[in-house]
């Protein structure tokens, strides 16, 4: 679904990602770990399109990406959970929503998809007046992905949901990530949190100072002593 | 005759014109953080447009007056948006991400350009612009209002309340305020950013040539330079009410406009006659610096994190 080949980002002079292969089949959920600074939200910005890469290839479907405009992608199936969450601070939580589904145009369908969020995230359907910017953190995570939902995606693309998260928001923000994927939706998860990533994903990429240096099944992963002793806090 | 409701009347039809030329900087500022300095020339160039068509159906027709000024300003209203258009994708596009001293400049440039445009057009004189609708007076209070400044309220109002719709009500809007507050997310999620840039500078453009119809039909006269103090004023109302902000900018059009006339008409008598109303454009300098030294965030404006 997702094939990326020799993807190189550079920001004024820094080369940020170095050249990258990756690869995630329809259906599969595959996260991309590594420490701070590794280089992998400036890889899912160039995936979206946020950022131009510099050299290298992105093909969805079969597609070449990187020359689609931004506001295009959206409707072809791609959306991002962004770094930080990216809610628009002073639309309502029903606005923000609705710009989920900006690319879409069949009313009821927007409606009902809208009841599903609020179905799944009781909390937003509380707050739906209220303004994105007033919202918890984790009140903002259940919006980014309830408004990422809202363009009925095939590729969800999530950059570090559990940042900043309590424990128990972070379980639940899990749980609905593998509810979408039982769902069907192709899923690339960017994490911080190596071992939650990796108990749900089929496979992962690790990712250090702009380059894969690990790619394996998930299970192979946990089990790598190299990734334990770097992510996983094991004692060298 | 009660000085002092007669300059409230006569504020709030300044003041309504401030504020629909406020509300085209505000609109820009919400949106690129751009003070769009070219835009009182936009209202000079509505005013001038206007001017030549009502002046030619005038002569040439027997239309009656109201259809003639309607025809004017519809006939402004297309020309400004082209401008206002070719303003963004010609001088402020390509510096949308340059340091923001440049597309400033770039804006009192553009200023001048149209400035000179139009004087090559129409002449370095002052026009008079036609005075064809009839002079009718009603009491107000002690006071009295004309038929023009019932025309400017209302339509002004008119326009106030059609833009809060279009802002809070269609899918337009909701892309704009969405730009405004996080442009890249909002492309992320299908918004032609550019598109919405671009629609903004002529929805301001379009209410730029209403109001130049406004101000030259009120005040009789036309000239390639009115743009500039105008612009300015209309600026000032902006930051008054908080630059950035929809409701900031009717309120601080308005609040100025009375500011204006009750500082012209009392004026003399706190200064003895010393000053006199031509110190009226005093006024509104006199009121951004103290907005600047009190409460730069406006009025209505409030610093509220831009990253949630």
């Amino acid at each position: 679904m997702l094939e990326v080949s020799g993807l190189r980002v550079s920001y004024g002079g820094i080369n940020a990602v170095k050249g990258i292969d990756l690869a995630v089949r329809a259906g599969e959920m595959v996260t991309l770990i590594g420490a701070n600074g590794a280089g992998k939200t400036t890889t899912l910005k160039a995936l979206t399109g946020l950022i131009r890469p510099a050299a290298g290839s992105v093909r969805y479907n079969g597609a070449e990406m990187t020359g689609v405009a931004l506001h295009r992608r959206i409707g072809m199936g791609i959306a991002l959970v962004p770094e930080g969450r990216g809610i628009f601070p002073r639309l309502t939580v029903e606005e923000n929503l609705g710009m989920g589904a900006y690319c879409r145009n069949d009313r009821d369908g927007i409606r009902g998809d809208c009841e599903r969020v609020y179905a799944l995230f009781p909390r937003l359907a509380e707050r739906r007046s209220q303004t994105g910017g007033t919202l918890s953190g984790g009140e903002q995570q259940m919006l980014a992905i309830g408004r990422a939902m809202m363009s009925r995606p095939r590729l969800l693309l999530l950059d570090e949901p559990s940042m900043g998260l309590a424990p128990l928001m972070v379980q639940k923000i899990f749980e609905t990530i593998r509810a979408i994927a039982a769902d069907g939706v192709t899923i690339l998860l960017v994490e911080q949190n190596a071992k939650l990533a990796l108990e749900i994903c089929q496979r992962g990429y690790v990712m250090e100072s702009g380059e894969i240096i690990l790619h394996d099944n998930a299970p192979n992963l946990l089990a790598n002593p190299q990734v334990r002793r770097a992510y996983l806090g094991e004692p060298s | 005759m009660d000085i002092f409701l007669q300059q409230i009347i006569n504020g709030l039809t300044l003041g309504s014109v401030y504020a629909i030329v406020a509300l085209g900087y505000t609109m820009v500022y919400g949106i690129i953080q751009l003070i769009n300095f070219a835009h009182g020339e936009v209202v000079m160039i509505g005013a001038m447009v206007a001017f030549t068509v009502i002046g030619w159906l005038a002569a040439n027709t027997a239309l009656p007056p109201l259809a003639i000024v309607l025809i004017g300003t519809i006939a402004a209203i297309p020309v400004c948006v082209a401008v206002g258009y070719a303003l963004e994708v010609f001088a402020y596009r390509r510096l949308r991400h340059a340091p923001r001293l440049a597309p400033l400049i770039t804006a009192i440039g553009a200023s001048i350009v149209l400035q000179q445009i139009a004087m090559m057009i129409w002449s370095r004189n002052p026009l008079a612009f036609p005075q064809i609708i009839p002079n009718t007076v009603y009491a107000v209070g002690g006071a009295t209002i004309t038929l023009v400044q019932l025309a400017i309220i209302i339509t002004s109002v008119a326009m106030m309340i059609g833009l809060t719709l279009v802002v809070y009500r269609t899918r337009l809007g909701v892309a704009m305020r969405a730009a405004s507050q996080n442009a890249p997310i909002a492309g992320l999620m299908g918004v032609n950013v550019n598109g919405v840039i671009a629609a903004t500078f002529m929805i301001g453009a379009a209410l730029a040539a209403v109001a130049g119809v406004m101000v030259g039909t009120y005040y009789g006269i036309a000239h390639y330079t009115m743009g500039a103090l105008l612009g300015l004023k209309a600026f000032c109302a902006a930051v008054l009410g908080g630059i950035g902000n929809l409701a900031g900018a009717m309120l601080g059009g308005m609040l100025l406009g009375i500011v204006e006339a009750l500082g012209a008409g009392y004026i003399g008598d706190f200064t003895n006659n010393v000053f006199g109303s031509n110190y009226q454009d005093v006024f509104a300098f006199l009121v951004l610096i103290a907005v600047l030294v009190f409460r730069p965030s406006g009025l209505l404006g409030e610093r509220i994190g831009e990253r949630a």
